[in-house]
């Protein structure tokens, strides 16, 4: 049995259906974030895993037991919200010791927890401070302590590091995860950054108005994407249009393009593809047996990488190539050949290709 | 977190009759005066009386001048104080708290005190003098809503921009505050002159004290001798200040670009007449 | 006093140009903008305070002595003192519990959304309703013939006359202060309660707490400030104020500020320095008051960073 259970959980508001059908089993230990852009109800199902919102329909139970109906304040959760929410007129201390004074432990083990905690989290000595007097990537650790410091059966956080400077929040995202790991305690992780989710995750739930699209690993989430939703949410994606042609291939301004999947829709039909970026090579070889002509529109060195801007039968193609000193990026306006094999391409139908990302460069 | 809905409720039911409750007996009081059928007859004792015109047009007189002087003081001064001497702000802004502090008895006091008729300024020696001495009493009464008016008017518009732009065509100081700046901040005055239309209707302990036939003193002096009347003319008051207090909201949230200046005003606004 | 430094606006850092020689006409000119100012105010408003200051510390003859102040300490001004500091602090202290109640009803309560609106305009409005026509509109309610006091008589029986209520007396002033004290508290208490982030409560929660143990450990600590700041505010309020006590109690309640009217018009503590030395107890007591607040405020708005 699994630690987290979600069953059929759903949440309306009055006509509004925020969070619809969704199951979800969490191991022990696992880390689970929920991807997805706003309003598609991730944050709604974590305040309902917490206890602040109450599902319509559906059941949570967590370790055996079903906290659906139950007082947040009787969970025994963790939770970090996005903008600290630290007790202005508690020290660094007491904000951690916070949970266990509640709780009713003696002075001595609370001091000695709360030290514990603030080395965990790199702060030793900031104990007496008031958080006003700290800088954000700080108030979110003391938060992440002051949650921990009860050892909480499940910890929840609510895009924990979008009020914070790209900087902190990268080295922020990998302090939490190696302490999710030194401690080993079941985690899920709401945010709309994909890159955070799939850094930093075991799984990944991806959602849109209210419903999964997909839970999976990082792995297959970007390479295997189950819907159009997900190919366009999780990375970036080129489109071009075609045509099938009776031999299952797809025809692309006059290039037959093969598909690792043949398509399901009948010869004629019009046919998107998608293309990853990195999937793109400007030198053929033994499995990149698809091609494409393209012009460049531009070109930009980023150092180690090369982002190409590509104009291919009408629509953009982005291609991101790895630096070589002996060959310069091309120009602009110059002609030139994408190579891609057919693991690298897979189908939308038609009517969805007008999904929310398009092929621009991040 | 399901905390119930009647508790607060019920506080805002009771907090809603304690304070319903005198204006609904004010006004049946003002309409008992004759015996067994509601009628008008205070209010029309209160009309044909002729001090209460006399003392009512003394005291609208004597708040038109109050706001004329306040703004003729505050304006320039405001406009000085962001323009130029930034320094001195904290200090101008503790002079025009100041009235907050000090009770209006202690003020006439040292009034009557320091301007009797055998000081340097005998302003109690006339009724004009008097007079005058009460108007200055008021403008520093409504010194704080005055000023505070004005000032979050003119951080609104950016008058350093507008005075360079001014003097770039050649205009002089006097004319800039006159023809540039006055203009502008007309809506922050104006709220701060309802404000203040409505501190001076009322004020009974300068106007006491000083002397002067102004209507805070009629209603003390009806409160004391009639029975109806003074309930006929605290309704009137009331009505006045709900005026005033209305057509305050109006100018504050009229212009965009002063949300503010209603509601700070509206936090200071208690201290009128105690 | 104190909810006028509502923007913050500090003393800006940024000095005023020191004029350069070809300047020094501009410079001049502007002083005298600010003379009329300044001038009024030394003429109107510190001159006049600053003479009952000294003239508090000084005899007949313009001595300098400590006899004023030490003269009012006789039972009868002392008791003036009592029931003035009594009532303020009543109706303080039942303005701001009351107020904060209602508050926190139309903040918290989950009530009608127009709820909210409507009483915080009228709170606008009945803080100015103060004064003689307060004291006119209580006397029609709880006066011996007041609506109230009637409707109780008919209609339940219960002569609060008889019990030994009086509007004319301690309790009947408190209660009309209440009209416009509680209306400040809701005022200047109700932006506070805002501040209360919804996330302290949720995390309060997550962390085990009770309600209670929310409040008592983290919301009663940080609007601590607020409340206390106001109840000052509403304190010196109270004790400055003189209209609506004169058309209610008259002299039958012998408050301070109603101690010094009879003694401004006619002498009746036949020592007009005296004067001097109540109006100068009274100063103390409503700057002091005023003072505490300006601090607790300071620091109420440090924790809003």
């Amino acid at each position: 049995m699994s630690f987290l259970e979600i069953r059929g959980v759903s949440k309306s508001f009055g006509q509004n259906t925020v969070v619809s059908d969704f199951s979800l089993d969490v191991a022990k230990g696992e880390f689970v974030s929920f991807l997805g852009p706003s309003g598609c109800g991730k944050t709604t199902m974590l305040r309902m895993i917490a206890g602040f919102e109450t599902p319509s329909a559906g059941r949570i139970v967590i370790d055996g037991e079903d906290v659906t109906a139950l007082a947040p304040n009787r969970r025994r959760i963790g939770m970090v919200f996005q903008a600290y929410a630290l007790f202005p007129n508690l020290s660094v201390a007491d904000n951690v010791a916070f949970g266990l004074k509640v709780a009713g432990r003696s002075k001595p083990q609370i001091s000695a927890r709360v030290e514990e905690m603030l080395t965990l989290i790199g702060l030793p000595h900031l104990g007496d401070r008031y958080p006003y007097q700290l800088s954000g990537g700080q108030q979110q650790r003391v938060a992440l302590a002051r949650a921990l410091a009860p050892s909480p059966r499940v910890l929840l956080l609510d895009e924990p590091l979008s009020a914070l400077d790209a900087k902190i929040r990268l080295s922020l995202r990998e302090e939490i995860r190696a302490l999710q790991r030194e401690l080993g305690i079941t985690t899920i992780f709401v945010t709309h950054d994909q890159e955070e989710a799939l850094s930093m995750s075991d799984r990944i739930v991806v959602m849109s108005e209210g419903r999964i699209e997909q839970c999976d690993a990082p792995f297959a989430i970007y390479n295997r994407p189950r819907s159009r939703f997900v190919a366009g949410f999780v990375g970036t994606l080129s489109r071009v249009e075609g045509i099938v042609a009776p031999d299952r291939s797809v025809t692309v301004e006059g290039c037959p393009i093969i598909l690792a999947e043949p398509p399901r829709a009948a010869a004629g039909t019009p046919l998107t593809l998608a293309l990853r970026p990195e999937a793109m090579r400007l030198e053929p070889s033994a499995d990149r047996i698809n091609r494409l002509v393209a012009i460049v529109e531009d070109a930009h060195f980023l150092g180690s990488v090369v982002r190409l801007k590509l104009n291919v039968a009408g629509g953009t193609v982005l291609a991101d190539t790895f630096n070589r000193p002996t060959t310069p990026p091309p120009a602009r306006g110059a002609w030139v050949d994408l190579h891609f094999s057919p693991a690298d391409v897979f189908a939308l139908e038609a009517d969805e290709a007008t999904s929310s990302k398009t092929a621009e460069p991040a | 977190m399901k905390a119930s809905r009647t508790g607060p409720a019920v506080i805002v039911l009771l907090g809603a009759l304690y304070f319903v409750l005198p204006l609904v007996a004010t006004f049946e009081f003002s309409l008992s005066m004759l015996r067994s059928i509601w009628s008008f007859e205070a209010y029309r004792v209160v009309f044909a009386d002729p001090q209460f015109r006399t003392t009512f047009s003394f005291s609208v007189i004597a708040a038109l001048a109050t706001i004329v002087l306040g703004a003729l003081l505050v304006v320039p001064t405001a406009y000085w104080v962001r323009l130029r001497f930034a320094k001195l702000r904290p200090l101008v802004e503790f002079i025009t708290l100041l009235p907050l502090v000090i009770p209006p008895i202690v003020l006439v006091f040292g009034y009557i005190r320091l301007y009797n008729s055998s000081s340097w300024l005998p302003f109690t020696n006339s009724a004009g003098g008097t007079n005058l001495l009460l108007v200055f009493g008021y403008v520093v009464l409504s010194l704080p809503y005055m000023f505070r008016a004005v000032d979050t008017g003119m951080a609104a518009i950016d008058i350093r921009t507008l005075t360079e732009a001014a003097e770039s065509l050649g205009a002089k100081r006097s004319t800039i505050l006159f023809r540039v700046i006055l203009p502008n901040v007309r809506a922050a005055v104006l709220s701060g002159a309802f404000l203040t239309f409505a501190i001076v209707i009322g004020e009974f302990v300068l106007a006491s004290l000083l002397n002067r036939p102004a209507f805070g003193p009629y209603l003390a002096l009806i409160g004391a001798n009639r029975a109806y009347e003074p309930a006929a003319l605290a309704m009137i008051a009331f009505a006045i200040t709900w005026a005033c207090m209305g057509l305050l909201q109006v100018f504050a949230s009229g212009p965009p670009g002063r949300p503010r200046s209603g509601r700070s005003l509206f936090k200071l606004a208690r201290r009128a007449a105690r | 006093m104190g909810a006028a430094i509502d923007a913050g606006t500090a003393g800006a850092a940024h000095n005023d140009t020191d004029a350069a020689p070809s300047r020094r006409p501009a410079r001049s000119f502007a002083w005298l903008g600010l003379a009329p100012f300044f001038g009024f105010a030394i003429l109107f408003l510190i001159g006049p305070t600053l003479y009952l200051v000294a003239g508090a510390f000084q005899d007949r003859n313009g001595a300098f002595t400590f006899d004023n102040i030490l003269g009012l300490f006789t039972p009868q001004i002392m008791a003036a003192y009592a029931i003035s500091i009594q009532v303020s602090l009543a109706s303080a202290a039942l303005g701001a519990l009351i107020g904060f109640f209602l508050a926190h009803a139309i903040v918290h309560g989950r009530l009608p959304a127009w709820i909210r609106p409507t009483v915080v305009t009228f709170s606008g409005v009945a803080s100015n309703f103060a004064g003689i026509p307060l004291a006119f509109a209580f006397l029609a309610t709880l006066g011996r013939l007041g609506l109230v006091t009637l409707f109780l008589k008919e209609a339940a029986g219960v002569n609060i006359y008889a019990l030994g209520f009086n509007l004319l007396s301690f309790w009947g002033l408190t209660i009309t202060y209440l009209y416009f004290q509680i209306p400040l508290m809701v005022l200047i208490v109700t932006p506070a309660l805002d501040g209360l982030k919804g996330e302290w409560r949720e995390a309060a929660s997550v962390l085990g707490a009770t309600r209670w143990q929310y409040w008592r450990m983290v919301a009663l600590p940080v609007l601590a400030p607020s409340i206390l700041g106001c109840f000052l505010l509403l304190f010196a309020n109270s004790f400055g104020a003189i209209a609506t006590a004169y058309a209610l109690t008259g002299s039958s309640l012998n408050i301070v500020p109603i101690l010094l009217y009879a003694q401004i018009r006619g002498d009746v503590l036949y020592n007009p320095n005296l004067g001097y030395a109540l109006a100068f107890g009274m100063i103390v007591i409503t700057g002091c008051s005023n003072l505490l607040y300006l601090w607790l405020r300071s620091r109420a708005e440090r924790w809003q960073r």
